[in-house]
């Protein structure tokens, strides 16, 4: 599905500006995706691809723009009112496991945000690891499975747009490979996903589109069906 | 018995019974600091205000409002004044720690510290500096109870097994149900425990409330035993800090257990040089402070 086809988008952000203290780190971000649909925010360190997920989130000192969510304003809610209102569900950069509560604490923390989340076995279903560490410490996971129930913890909550940020980091290949099927069963789920993502090899195969983030502005949209002829661009903008 | 050991066991209990205001004290603090990172100096003063509450319900309000007969007892004060107190906790919390949070904790010591003076300052100016007895003490814990090697007030074994029950059941909220995961969560990344949905600052503003509450609570408890003063609180909150540095701040086992544990070693303390008692406490600090700096139950680094 293009841009053009898309009646209602369910994320419709403009002019985006956020701040820590007096750094000014968005500088007008403008995107949007509409429900089922996957978009992933490439670009370098720094560049301000997961400032824009904790804009979203409410997560900076100060935002303006507009952060539409099926046609409602979220820049001026609360942040304990985002999730909830919105149906969103996000896995923060590294993870975001609390360290003084177990694996079943940490799955149960959140609260439910809507209908259809999944249950508790279903999700010990999709990751079988989990299922054999219930009562481990935060601490004590390793990282693919701090990540899996950093996934899992919001899929419980009845989310339905997940604000994924950079899950494959740090990751043994075979744990990548097992999150790019979760990913794709969640899209063929219906969800729909803001994945920042270093690995575009891993992102590539599961985008509708991919925005381009430098200096906290989007500099490029790309379609999926134009990735192949758009190489010779993306390498330039991802090579450090 | 060996008269040394029956004065051993005779001066732990007594011990004992000054490690629970100890332990409840420093179980509030330690619970207030891990969430809002604030030391809360008002705690002793707290502590005063809810003894006070109790002596006001039975001797005072009465008189006050014309009904001179009215005088509300032990029970009801013991659920009533924690109310109160954890209510005026949350109005502080509220209205005036809430506007603290983004400078540097200094501010909100020195806040906490000065509703200790407003607190103090109020109630020297309306009632006895020097102290008035509680004389609402329940009947069914009047008199002594022979515990075979000392003959124990049953109002002082009641507030040892009472109070190891409350600090045990916090424990166990803390750390064991989901309220409590929430709790822990929020200390560790409240950011995060927000964008989770959770109302953080109204669980802030609860979590005082609570803590307050518990002061509140041994200030109840401590009625019967000490005389209520203006400055009850200001003698035990140096002790109770000293007891928070030895077990590590923000750690809820460690709290309990070090202020049950040095109520006892000051106890014991007395059998052996008296004059020493005071201090021994302290002196532990010292030892901790140099051997491990975060204190023995605290997060190492």
């Amino acid at each position: 599905m293009s841009t053009a086809t898309m009646t209602k988008p369910m994320l419709k952000i403009e002019n985006l500006h956020a701040w820590y203290g007096e750094s000014h780190v968005l500088h007008g971000i403008d995107l949007e995706l509409g429900e089922g649909q996957l978009i992933t925010l490439l670009g370098r360190n720094g560049a301000g691809r997961s400032t824009t997920l904790r804009a979203i989130m409410g997560m900076v000192d100060r935002r303006e723009g507009s952060i539409r969510i099926n046609g409602e304003e979220f820049l001026t809610k609360p942040p304990h009112r985002i999730s909830p209102e919105g149906r969103i569900g996000y896995c923060p950069e590294e993870r975001g496991i609390f360290a003084s509560l177990n694996v079943e604490e940490n799955l149960m923390l959140p609260p439910d945000v809507g209908e259809g989340g999944m249950s508790v076995e279903e999700l010990f279903e999709m990751f079988p690891n989990l299922a054999n560490v219930r009562k481990r410490m935060g601490t004590r996971l390793s990282g693919g499975e701090q990540q899996m129930l950093a996934i899992a913890r919001i899929l419980r909550t009845g989310s339905r747009l997940l604000l994924l940020d950079e899950i494959t980091e740090g990751l043994a290949p075979v744990i990548v490979k097992t999150l790019g099927r979760v990913i794709r069963d969640l899209k063929s789920r219906g969800y729909t996903i803001v994945l920042v993502e270093q690995n575009f090899r891993f992102a590539a195969p599961l985008a509708d589109r991919h925005y381009v983030i430098e200096h906290g502005k989007v500099v490029d949209v790309i379609e999926h069906d134009q990735v192949e002829t758009s190489m010779d661009r993306l390498n330039h903008y991802l090579s450090v | 018995m060996d008269p040394m050991i029956r004065l051993i066991l005779a001066q732990g209990m007594l011990g004992l019974n000054n490690g629970v205001f100890y332990a409840m004290l420093s179980l509030g603090l330690a619970v207030i600091f891990g969430l809002l990172n604030v030391v809360n100096f008002a705690h002793g003063a707290l502590y005063m205000l809810g003894a006070f509450l109790a002596l006001i319900l039975y001797s005072y309000l009465g008189t006050w409002i014309g009904m001179a007969d009215l005088h509300i007892g032990f029970w009801p004060t013991l659920i009533l004044a924690p109310i109160l107190v954890a209510c005026f906790g949350m109005l502080i919390e509220r209205f005036l720690l809430r506007r603290l949070y983004k400078l540097d904790p200094i501010y909100s010591l020195l806040l906490t510290f000065g509703v200790t003076l407003v607190l103090q300052g109020v109630f020297i100016n309306f009632f006895n500096a020097s102290g008035t007895p509680y004389p609402g003490m329940p009947e069914s814990l009047k008199g002594v109870t022979n515990l075979g090697f000392m003959m124990f007030p049953k109002y002082r074994l009641f507030v040892i097994v009472f109070s190891i029950i409350v600090c045990l059941a916090v424990w166990f909220m803390i750390e064991r149900t989901r309220i409590g995961a929430r709790l822990r969560a929020g200390t560790e990344n409240p950011e995060l425990v927000k964008a989770f949905g959770i109302n953080v600052p109204l669980m802030v503003m609860l979590t005082f409330g609570f803590g307050t509450g518990l002061a509140g609570l041994a200030g109840v408890l401590a009625a019967p035993i000490y005389s209520v003063s203006p400055l009850m609180g200001a003698n035990l909150i140096i002790v109770i800090f000293a007891v928070v540095v030895i077990g590590g701040m923000g750690s809820i086992m460690g709290a309990v257990v070090t202020g049950f544990a040095l109520g006892l070693v000051e106890g014991v303390t007395k059998v052996f040089y008296a004059p020493a008692a005071n201090t021994v406490i302290f002196l532990l600090m010292v030892i901790v402070l140099l051997v491990r700096p975060s204190g023995l139950f605290g997060r190492q680094g």
